[in-house]
């Protein structure tokens, strides 16, 4: 059973259509990512599944409860990181936590959260002299210390050095390893792709995707490159011939192979058949964000 | 109610932290009257006061100084930041509503009103000579309905306006003619006989404090404006404030 189940969603504000029609299922213990340009609609979609917003239109069901009529029970069970929001300047980090934690039935210990986000030593820092990552790490922090069955994380690493988004996404993966289910709004392809399970990509209001990272990437640009130098001359014929290939370019000593499937496989062992070496192989696969690009006409940020 | 204390403990910590708030809300007022008290003219009984000393008289407005501050200006100013930073909004993905914070801030306005009249009524008793209130219940309820007049108004403020300036904006004007009505820019013998009596029905109703600190039962009228202001301001505020 779908532990998030959202079938038609719709909302406006005032004449602004936000979220048109979305429907997506997510299934429990996966990391489900959701993408899109600026102004898609994946804030007001999620804080619809986090029943801070009432739909105009749709259904939404998280664990098998209604997140307006259910609330209260779900504000236990649901962990939520929101896109905007702060702190009281002079709350330190360590009574941020311990204060949410004290919401919860059952919370995690605060000081072992702190230590794992790496804020341990921040504990007694202000919330306004906390450092961009840093606020980013307390509000992850805050959306975990109720131990949360589901995770709803809204822009989960922006504001991150490479290497404080790199440790996040490590420690997101620890805590769907424990059996929470995450939903992920992000702007970064890698992190999509590194970390979702699957991806609904909105645009304007919209799903018009829905699959797993590769499987998009797949379906809207199946097209790979292979480019090497042979060590002996071919035969364009004996790479063209090949299922995968759909077609064969020279530019200089380089020979350019296009095609789809297991393109590298084919073209390697063909070669190897006819003891040729294949120098400076290159393999070019298109990306999640050509696959974004394609999709929703946008380049993404970043 | 769990969440209420917590919430309330950690809003104090807070509270106390901020201390150039904490000293001007709970000093300022009993300040004004030490530097006033300093004045050898006016600790001397005057006809114009009912035979009372001038010190004696500005008392109420004093307490007017830190009901103003408190109720149309920190408490509408704090709220209106915390929703714009999204304090409450992250508090209502928690089991604690963002309500219990609101009662939090409405104790710790109170506590810095209470605070900051009994250090005025000590200091002017201890250092001036001035009584404590001869009405104890009549000034008790003065008070009380004084204070909540003011922090209803406040709370309105804070329910309408959507922006921290926005807050502001309403506040500045609202705490300038609160202060001016209850006499503490220009005293009261000062000001012509309307503008007097129009402050005696504008919150917190310094007729009414001075009355019964001075000895006479407030008029019942004053009293009931304060009422009706509180209810009225109070409930609109409930009706129109948004979390978000
Ligand atoms: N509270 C609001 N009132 C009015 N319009 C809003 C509100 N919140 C969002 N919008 C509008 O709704 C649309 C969708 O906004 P939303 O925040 O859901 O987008 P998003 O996909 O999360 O964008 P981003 O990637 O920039 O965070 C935008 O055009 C936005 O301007
Ligand atoms: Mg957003």
């Amino acid at each position: 059973m779908s532990v998030i189940e959202v079938t038609h969603l719709r909302k406006r504000y005032g004449d602004l259509v936000a979220v048109d029609d979305v429907s997506f299922a997510v299934e429990p213990g996966e990391i489900f990512g959701i993408l899109g340009p600026n102004g898609a609609g994946k804030t007001t979609t999620v804080e619809c599944v986090a029943g801070l917003r009432v739909p105009d239109g749709g259904g939404v069901s998280v664990l098998g409860l209604d997140p307006r009529r259910d609330a209260a029970q779900l504000r236990q069970r649901v962990g939520v990181q929101l896109q905007e929001s702060q702190l009281p300047d002079r709350l330190r980090v360590a009574e941020a936590l311990e204060l949410y934690a004290s919401f919860y039935r059952n919370p995690a210990d605060p000081a072992a959260l702190m230590d794992r986000l790496g804020l341990g030593e921040k504990r007694n820092t202000a919330y306004k002299k906390l450092s961009g990552g840093q606020k980013q790490r307390l509000s992850i922090a805050l959306a975990l210390v109720g131990n949360p069955e589901i995770a709803i994380l809204d822009e989960l690493t922006t504001g991150l050095d490479p290497q404080a988004r790199r440790d996040t996404w490590g420690l997101i993966e620890q805590v769907r390893d424990s059996g929470v289910t995450i939903v992920l709004v992000t702007h970064f392809m890698e992190e999509a792709e590194r970390l979702c399970d699957r991806v609904a990509v909105i645009d304007r209001g919209l799903v018009v995707a829905l699959d797993s990272p590769a499987g998009l990437v797949s379906r809207v640009a199946p097209e790979q490159r292979i480019r090497f130098r042979p060590s002996a001359p071919v035969d364009d014929r004996l790479l063209s011939d090949l299922p995968e290939v759909s077609a064969v370019q020279r530019t200089g000593s380089q020979v350019v192979v296009t095609g789809t499937g297991d393109l590298l496989h084919a073209v390697t062992s063909v070669l190897a058949r006819h003891q040729i070496v294949a120098a400076d192989l290159r393999l070019e696969q298109s990306t999640l964000d050509d696959a974004f690009v394609e999709l929703t006409g946008h380049r993404p940020v970043d | 109610m769990h969440a209420f204390r917590q919430i309330l403990r950690i809003e104090t910590r807070l509270y106390l932290r901020d201390l150039p708030t904490l000293l001007t809300t709970v000093g300022l007022p009993t300040l004004i009257l030490v530097v006033i008290g300093l004045v050898p003219s006016l600790r001397k009984p005057d006809p114009t006061f009912d035979g009372q000393t001038f010190v004696s008289y500005f008392a109420p407005s004093l307490l007017v100084v830190t009901l103003a501050m408190v109720g149309v200006n920190t408490l509408p100013s704090v709220l209106a930041t915390y929703r714009e930073r999204g304090v409450l909004r992250r508090l209502a993905t928690t089991p604690a509503h963002p309500a219990a914070l609101l009662a939090a801030q409405l104790v710790l306005a109170l506590a810095g009103i209470l605070a900051s009249a009994v250090l005025l009524i000590v200091v002017g008793r201890l250092a001036f000579g001035v009584p404590f209130p001869r009405h104890p219940l009549g000034f008790a309820l003065a008070f009380v309905l004084g204070t909540a007049s003011l922090l209803a108004l406040g709370l309105l403020v804070a329910a309408v306006a959507r922006t921290t300036k926005a807050a502001q904006a309403l506040a500045v004007p609202l705490f300038l003619v609160t202060m001016f009505f209850g006499g503490v820019y220009l005293p009261r013998f000062l000001l012509p006989d309307v503008v007097a009596r129009i402050g005696d029905y504008t919150p917190p109703g310094v007729q009414a404090l001075l009355d019964a600190w001075t000895g006479t039962s407030p008029q019942p009228l004053h009293l009931a404006i304060m009422a009706v202001i509180a209810v009225a301001a109070g409930a609109s505020a409930a009706k129109l404030f948004r979390w978000e």
